[in-house]
């Protein structure tokens, strides 16, 4: 039935179709597509937290006292360092990565599936770091109190200047007070762990060690935090406290504001199940690669497609690293 | 696959690799030094760069636009400044020899980028101005304009 085809004249020419102007595969095309939309997601993100710090940017947590803790090195300050090494081997997974790429160019099965691999550990790692980065920031380290404003009050050592744990210096008072669990109320409402010390113990513990002074959020000119007088430090706090707060969650942040937590778990949360679901993926292209699919389809497009996944988890890292930890 | 030649200058052509494998690695040692100078400033805040280079216009329009134009040296501090501006070579060469961009048309270089980094500035624009908005009704006892 000829006469159903329209000739259009463009038979072989550029509009004519089976052209690729762009001269990569379909699957390809829609990986970048899909980084480009996943990356202005991560930009919303980090915009939304660029937002609420210049909001609050006269009293926003200063990263390098937050994080400074290294695994297995207790008892020191050490700032960046560990997020330093995460950011290295997230750079040096990039790299095994791009050589399986090129490896699978050539065709090579042996070399693949070793690149691979390794990336797959790397990835782990990272994984593991962010995880155990997670725990400390849940945990704290040195406690502070939250005024019923919901601003943070830190100790400071007058004598010192050093920061104070509420453990050197809150005063255990007796008590009787027990959690209160569901299965006791008439409402069936239960209240979170108690902290180890409460308000009352801490405020005894400012009274009997003269050298103990509160530290506001506000920054001052220098860019430091504001110290209080000895005088304005127990007024504040007995005034104003409302409870003790130790470690940081979605609800309250020893170190300062609650947005600068509910953005580090929601921003590092969503890169880490990037990275997450980048391992699972290439994982599963590992398994394929040792199976011999991509020998038998004769090209390894499909480790350069997954590639781009691993290398855009990378990139984003990048950013995050920038306005989290350096800025 | 013919189709795998990799262009192996970076800088501008001003280092060429001999294969792909060895410019991996060398844009591996670059953006190790990259990273390495961002955490030796970030420990040690050198206090040259903690300050702005400038201070904000006064007067009328043109200080202004004065203000728009030179923001990254009015309202940054020149350290901040410099971490941005590390981390925008870090993404390019992330983006361009890991990912190969550099290999792609240019029509396809252009879609992506293009794409992102006008969405993207737009939206840091307007949330980073709104956010400074804000900020600056609490600082001044809930008054933008004593008129």
């Amino acid at each position: 039935m000829s006469s159903t085809l329209a000739s259009t004249g463009t038979e072989g020419k550029t509009w004519g179709g089976g052209s690729a102007p762009l001269k990569a595969s379909y699957g390809k095309m829609m990986m970048w597509f899909f980084i480009v939309s996943d990356a202005l997601t991560f930009s919303g993100f980090l915009a939304a937290y660029g937002f609420s710090r210049f909001k609050y940017i006269g009293s926003w947590p200063i990263a390098d006292e937050v994080f400074t803790h290294v695994p297995f090195v207790h008892g020191q300050e050490l700032p960046m360092i560990y997020v330093a090494f995460m950011t290295f081997v997230l750079i040096m997974s990039s790299v095994t990565m791009v050589l399986a790429v090129d490896a699978g160019h050539h065709m090579k099965k042996t070399k693949v599936t070793w690149y691979l691999f390794l990336t797959i550990i790397g990835g782990l790692i990272f994984v593991g770091s962010q995880a155990w980065e997670w725990a400390t920031f849940i945990k704290g380290d040195y406690g502070a109190v939250q005024t019923k404003g919901g601003q943070i009050l830190q100790f400071v050592d007058a004598e010192t200047g050093h920061r104070l744990a509420l453990k050197d210096f809150a005063t255990p008072i007796e008590s009787e007070r027990v959690q209160h669990l569901a299965k006791n109320g008439i409402w069936f409402e239960s209240e979170g762990s108690h902290t180890t010390f409460n308000l009352q113990e801490v405020i005894a513990g400012m009274e009997t060690h003269s050298n103990v002074i509160v530290r506001t959020q506000t920054l001052n000119a220098q860019g430091e935090k504001t110290l209080l007088s000895r005088d304005a430090s127990l007024q504040q706090v007995r005034n104003y406290g409302r409870q003790v707060v130790e470690g940081a969650n979605l609800k309250v942040n020893e170190y300062g504001s609650p947005l600068f937590a509910d953005f580090f778990f929601f921003i590092t949360g969503f890169h880490g199940f990037h990275v997450f679901s980048g391992v699972v993926i290439n994982i599963i292209i590992f398994f394929n690669v040792i199976l011999g699919t991509y020998e038998r389809r004769k090209n390894y497009e499909m480790v350069e497609k997954v590639g781009l996944y691993w290398h855009f988890v990378d990139l984003v890292w990048v950013f995050v690293f920038t306005f989290f930890y350096l800025v | 696959m013919g189709a795998h030649e990799h262009k192996l200058a970076i800088f501008r052509g001003l280092i060429k690799f001999k294969s792909n494998t060895q410019k991996i690695w060398g844009v591996l040692v670059f953006l190790t030094i990259v990273t390495a100078v961002e955490v030796v400033l970030g420990i040690y805040k050198p206090a040259v760069l903690m300050t702005a280079l400038l201070s904000p216009f006064d007067g009328g329009f043109g200080a202004t636009t004065a203000n728009v134009f030179l923001s990254p040296f009015i309202f940054l501090k020149p350290l901040n400044l410099i971490f941005i501006l590390l981390t925008l070579v870090k993404a390019y060469y992330i983006t361009w020899d890991f990912m190969h961009m550099r290999d792609e048309t240019q029509a396809l270089r252009r879609m992506v980028v293009w794409t992102a980094v006008f969405l993207v500035a737009y939206l840091i624009f307007i949330l980073l101005q709104e956010g400074g908005y804000i900020e600056s009704i609490y600082s001044s006892g809930y008054i933008k304009r004593g008129f």
